[in-house]
């Protein structure tokens, strides 16, 4: 009897815990929503349902943030830095663990050095750097330096895949003449393919969400990431509570749907690279 | 590793041999072309940087003039201008929000969501915990300037239970705008930590749970003996990844609060961006730059030595 009792109240404690953190992290989004649906120019309570919703809010912003093209720049960046950091750090990663690189080690030792550095360390010297390369305000200014940064990133993740790659597939392979080139090719970087595809969510959203860099490297929101474009958005707006509350919404939206969609390999991505 | 195996049989004739061993030498150095593309972008766009920022660190420049040599006069006044020494402190304080809480809400967290049968709630409660992890940063800020402002959420619950008297702008306050700043931290990175324990509470064996139970083992023992030990390398993680941020913080703040009111939520990332992009004193911004990134170094480093498999 007091056993049942006990057990039902540990079950509501628990369930009353859950619900308190969950609300936690829903909230100050739902408070967003309410505010987003205000009468224009208006400052809305907190967390409260409009008599009259004013839904058209939404189309303003669309107008006002630029959104098209800031989704399409954002996307041209993805596309500059995600496929062409993974593939680099997939043939790194596969060379320092499976082949004998002159030097390797010191390049690895290197490259682990870049793997706690704060982006703000370097944020200096790479807006004069990219100026005189003539780059500042392109897309570019924010698509080189970011390759270099994810990298180490990438080639600690892929070489710790490789690590555990099958020897004798490599020597199977060998055997039947192929060079080391094919054996990467037809053999490793397919059985590969959950290591770079998991390391391609991370890369994009470490791109969409990035924000330092083209803050200080791009002025024309338009050639600037989401988040970038984002921030540019709530310089302008930023008294705007209706405003800003809807267009924040819009610009996070693709990247939570998506996320909504494919929880399960966001969370999966992002569990394999925490435990490497 | 998988080295190429070069054992020829002894009565293979000399010249093969050496064909072979020369061959052998050819693919090692071509392993470099493999390492090369990687090592090269990363080297133009962050070694050769922080390299210059070292150099940097010595003069005093406006970005525009000659630059003077400063000496080690950058340096010092890391360590004696309040301004700059504040931004290092508040730095640390923020370890707490970003990393202590979520850490220990995240175990919490992840114990009550394992002992809930999988179903929707149990879902809905993972999904729900980790989307401010998704979300920019940016949103954060702009999301959590809205709650704390005046007429922001925290104040109406405030006024709606009688407490009314304490509401303020918060993000304002002299005394509450750090720890304001370093709730947002904690809404960033709780479902990251969740998730993560979560995920290596999974990977317990399960039978430890059922022998501290027959040990007759009360709910907090057992996680003392079993779950805490368990998720050794999961904590490291957490721990290294969060402090990170807290240290190297700077999109929350610099959207929120830009290091204000006074220097009262200032780091070291944001006074960085000040000092190069708005008052130009380059030199003293890459004094601090260097000084982040090794203290980052220094503080990772002793967490790191205990994630390392006894």
């Amino acid at each position: 009897m007091s056993t049942a009792t006990s057990t039902a109240g540990r079950r509501i404690s628990r369930s009353v815990t859950l619900l308190a953190l969950m609300l936690f992290a829903i909230v100050p989004l739902l408070s967003m929503f309410t505010s987003a649906l205000g009468a224009p120019g208006s400052t809305p309570q907190g967390l409260s349902w409009p008599t009259h919703p004013h839904w058209h809010n939404f189309v303003d912003a669309w107008t006002a943030a630029n959104l098209l093209a800031l989704f399409r720049s954002s996307v041209l960046i993805v596309l500059g830095v995600v496929p062409a950091t993974v593939a680099m750090a997939t043939v790194a990663g596969y060379a320092l663990a499976q082949l004998e690189v002159p030097g390797g080690k010191a390049i690895y030792i290197l490259l682990l050095a870049g793997l706690t550095l704060p982006f703000e360390a370097i944020i200096t010297p790479l807006y004069y750097d990219i100026q005189s390369m003539g780059l500042l305000g392109s897309r570019l200014a924010i698509i080189l330096p970011l390759i270099g940064l994810l990298m180490p990133f990438g080639v600690f993740w892929m070489r710790a895949h490789f690590l555990n790659a099958e020897t004798a597939l490599t020597e199977a392979a060998q055997i039947d003449g192929a060079n080391t080139w094919q054996t990467f090719r037809r053999i490793h970087l397919p059985l590969a393919a959950p290591a770079w595809s998991a390391l391609s969510v991370l890369f994009f959203l470490a791109t969409w969400n990035q924000y330092l860099l083209p803050l200080v490297l791009v002025n024309d929101p338009t050639k600037r990431t989401v988040a970038g474009g984002l921030g540019a958005f709530q310089g302008q707006y930023g008294t705007n509570i209706v405003l800003l509350s809807a267009g924040s919404l819009l610009i996070i939206a693709p990247a939570l749907l998506i996320f909504l969609i494919l929880q399960r390999n966001f969370v999966k991505a992002l569990l394999q690279g925490a435990i490497k | 590793m998988a080295a190429p195996r070069i054992t020829p049989p002894v009565t293979r004739p000399q010249a093969a041999r050496g064909r072979r061993v020369h061959r052998a030498r050819a693919r090692r150095w071509s392993a470099l072309l493999w390492v090369a593309p990687a090592f090269l972008v990363y080297a133009v766009f962050v070694l050769y940087p922080i390299l210059q920022s070292v150099q940097y660190s010595f003069y005093n420049w406006d970005g525009i003039g000659p630059a003077t040599p400063a000496g080690l006069s950058n340096w010092k006044a890391i360590f004696t201008q309040p301004e700059l020494l504040h931004s290092v402190e508040h730095a640390f304080v923020l370890i707490i929000f970003y990393t202590v809480l979520p850490v220990g809400l995240g175990l919490v967290a992840a114990t009550l969501i394992r002992e809930l049968k999988p179903g929707p709630f149990n879902t809905t409660a993972r999904v729900v915990l980790f989307i401010p992890q998704v979300l920019p940063l940016v949103a954060a800020g702009i999301a959590w300037s809205w709650m704390y402002s005046s007429g922001g959420l925290v104040n109406q619950v405030l006024r709606a239970v009688g407490l009314g008297s304490h509401a303020r702008a918060w993000l304002g306050d002299f005394s509450f705008a750090l720890p304001a700043v370093g709730v947002i931290g904690i809404w960033v990175m709780l479902g990251f930590c969740t998730v993560l324990m979560l995920a290596g509470i999974g990977n317990i064996d399960p039978s430890l749970y059922e022998a501290a139970r027959i040990d007759g083992a009360g709910r907090f023992r057992e996680f003392l003996a079993v779950t805490f030990p368990g998720l050794r390398q999961e904590l490291v993680v957490c721990t290294t990844f969060t402090t990170i941020a807290a240290l190297a913080s700077f999109d929350v703040i610099q959207i929120s609060t830009q290091g204000g009111p006074g220097y009262q939520t200032m780091v070291p990332g944001v006074e960085i961006y000040r000092l190069t992009f708005l008052q130009q004193h380059v030199g003293q911004a890459s004094a601090l730059a260097v000084f982040l990134a090794a203290l980052v170094l220094l503080v990772i480093w002793p967490i790191q030595q205990l994630g390392r498999p006894r």
